[in-house]
């Protein structure tokens, strides 16, 4: 049976208008999208560096912190951009509310932030190294969480296809985090021409891409009515793009040691994987929250 | 704090976020939408109160929404009165009581001269102060905050805009306001509630379709209301967002219906979505563990 046809039947549903029931987000473009990438970028690129000290590979902690530092700082800032009072970005800081992923991703940010910094710093510098390394050991744990709770601020929503994939979306994250890092390592052996930080930062890309395939594999395979602008519209396609964008530069990675051009391409394109791929997620939360039919049709067909 | 903080029956909910003994009871809005005569007295009282802003000039517009140009709720629209005609056959057009006298009710249709009919709803719409408000679960900020008499407010002076709430909203209420970047949304006339005055939109209500008073009392109210209704004949009456036991523990403004919510733009069936916050940090969690493995495999048994 073709692809299609497992597709929800088209139900009768009524609504007020077409309208909306709910609001689409206010989160924009590209600041939404360019945070998320950001933050996994940044998250990932912390741990590389971490793992490349553990392994001595200088090149790579140096690209690894900074990378992770500004990464993080350029974060910050298209997040403090979308607010609809950026001088307010401090009032993030008064309280610190488990349930609010916002508030939690908020304090996370800023303590990465601050660690990734100082790593970068120690090591750009020379000094005061072994503090140096104890902010980044700091980093490789906030990291892995500052890349996935994009996972949960998403899910935590009303939006019928983004709250539905709180399993799906962490994963995505993880993945994208992966080969975010993996284009920064690949950029770097380029750059260094030291055939030891393309080691790595090969294996990266296909574990990343393997990762980020999976998560939206599981995404392709449900065919729930809350997954449906997963699969069709602007998110469909855009994901269709980030997934051939991904799966050819972890191909091209393959070629790396033997080319600096293809390291390079193979760089651009899992960071462009990534980033659209964010794109692509923010589209569908879109479309879910635009159509009424996502909220009536989830509501009343017990998917809840 | 108690064990239904996120999700289910709570029966103090000032209590449950940190209120001491002695505080006021839990007051709301039953919007009885069999006499609505969409008069819109509700919006003009809200907006005169609560001094929202004029729409721009190019939002004044004609939606073509039989006489609804207001189109939903949102920063600078408090309440909201929608309209809906619909093309009824006469027989179930019109009730009548038990005395065999029509009714004469938003339920009950016009018959045309080729013998059709049509129905039309009229419904006030409101912030639903939901006993388990997704909003406030998640606004980073702490704007807003649950009041002593249990609704849900916005403070101006604290929301720096994030628009979390927006998006955390199941009924599509809360929005930010252009030009000035901060979210906003129907207080209950807080500031008259405080001086032991009703909201200005229950006062100017001159049908009573929108009733104020003690959430409990409320609802008594509306299920006597709603069996005789159904008394009358009026089956397709039900009660919306009156039930402590559904998807956001109950509404503090809750309504009685003449049709399906979605009929009226409301959600059929909303639950507060950090009912499964737990369950998200957990695949966080585990996400974050896989980033970090995927780390360490990709450098395991190279020099």
């Amino acid at each position: 049976m073709p692809a299609e046809e497992l597709q929800v039947p088209p139900a009768e549903f009524e609504s007020y208008y077409g309208r909306p029931i709910l609001k689409v987000t206010r989160w924009r473009e590209p600041h939404l999208p360019a945070y998320l990438f950001l933050g996994e970028l940044s998250g990932a690129a912390a741990v590389l560096g971490v793992a490349a000290q553990a392994t001595r590979r200088p090149g790579l902690v140096r690209a690894g912190r900074v990378v992770a530092a500004l990464a993080a700082a350029g974060g910050s800032a298209f997040l403090t951009a979308e607010l609809g009072r950026p001088e307010r970005f401090l009032h993030m800081l008064r309280v610190a509310k488990p349930t609010s992923p916002m508030s939690m991703g908020s304090w996370l940010l800023i303590g990465h932030s601050a660690l990734t910094s100082a790593a970068a710093a120690s090591s750009l510098t020379g000094l005061l190294g072994p503090l140096g390394s104890a902010a980044a050991a700091g980093s490789a744990v906030t990291g892995p969480l500052l890349a996935t709770y994009p996972g949960v601020l998403l899910a935590d929503t009303a939006v019928p296809a983004w709250h539905s994939s709180y399993r799906e979306l962490p994963l995505l994250f993880a993945g994208g985090a992966l080969t975010a890092a993996a284009a920064a390592g690949l950029a770097t052996g380029a750059l260094t021409g030291d055939p030891r930080d393309l080691g790595p930062s090969r294996a990266l890309a296909l574990v990343g891409a393997a990762l980020e395939g999976g998560a939206e594999l599981l995404l392709e395979r449900r065919r729930d009515i809350a997954a449906e602008p997963y699969h069709i519209g602007e998110g469909g396609k855009l994901f269709r793009y980030a997934r051939a964008a991904t799966v050819s530069g972890s191909v091209l990675a393959l070629a790396a040691r033997r080319s600096r051009v293809a390291a390079l391409a193979s760089a651009a394109l899992l960071a462009g994987g990534s980033l659209t791929a964010k794109f692509a997620v923010h589209r569908v939360g879109i479309e879910s929250a635009r159509d009424p039919k996502y909220v009536v049709q989830t509501q009343t067909a017990g998917w809840q | 704090m108690s064990g239904n903080s996120l999700y289910g029956p709570l029966a103090d909910v000032s209590g449950d976020a940190g209120y001491v003994a002695g505080h006021p009871e839990r007051v709301g809005f039953f919007t009885d939408t069999s006499v609505c005569i969409g008069c819109k007295a509700c919006e003009v009282a809200c907006k005169e109160w609560n001094g929202l802003p004029d729409p721009s000039a190019d939002r004044l517009t004609l939606t073509g929404m039989s006489y609804d140009n207001t189109a939903e709720l949102g920063s600078d629209s408090w309440r909201h009165v929608a309209f809906v005609e619909q093309a009824v056959a006469p027989a179930s057009a019109l009730s009548r009581d038990a005395d065999g006298q029509l009714i004469i009710s938003a339920s009950a249709g016009d018959t045309d001269d080729s013998g059709s009919a049509t129905r039309w709803l009229m419904a006030s719409d409101v912030c639903k102060h939901c006993t388990h408000a997704a909003c406030l679960d998640v606004c980073p900020t702490g704007a807003l905050v649950r009041t002593e008499f249990g609704t849900v407010i916005v403070q101006p002076d604290v929301c720096n805009g994030c628009a979390y709430c927006v998006s955390a909203c199941p009924f599509g209420v809360i929005d930010r306001r252009e030009g000035d970047g901060r979210a906003w949304k129907c207080t209950m006339c807080y500031d008259r509630l405080r001086g032991g005055l009703e909201p200005a939109c229950a006062k100017a209500c001159p049908t009573d379709s929108i009733q104020f008073g003690p959430l409990s009392e409320l609802r008594e109210t509306a299920s006597a209301r709603l069996a005789e209704l159904h008394a009358a004949g009026v089956t397709e009456a039900r009660l919306y967002g009156d039930d402590p036991d559904d998807g956001i523990g109950g509404a503090g403004a809750f309504f009685l219906l003449l049709d399906e919510p979605q009929v009226y733009g409301l959600p059929p069936d909303p639950v507060v979505t950090t009912r499964d916050l737990p369950a998200m940090w957990r695949w966080a969690g585990i996400a974050a563990g896989v980033l970090a493995a995927g780390v360490a495999v990709a450098f395991a048994g190279r020099r």
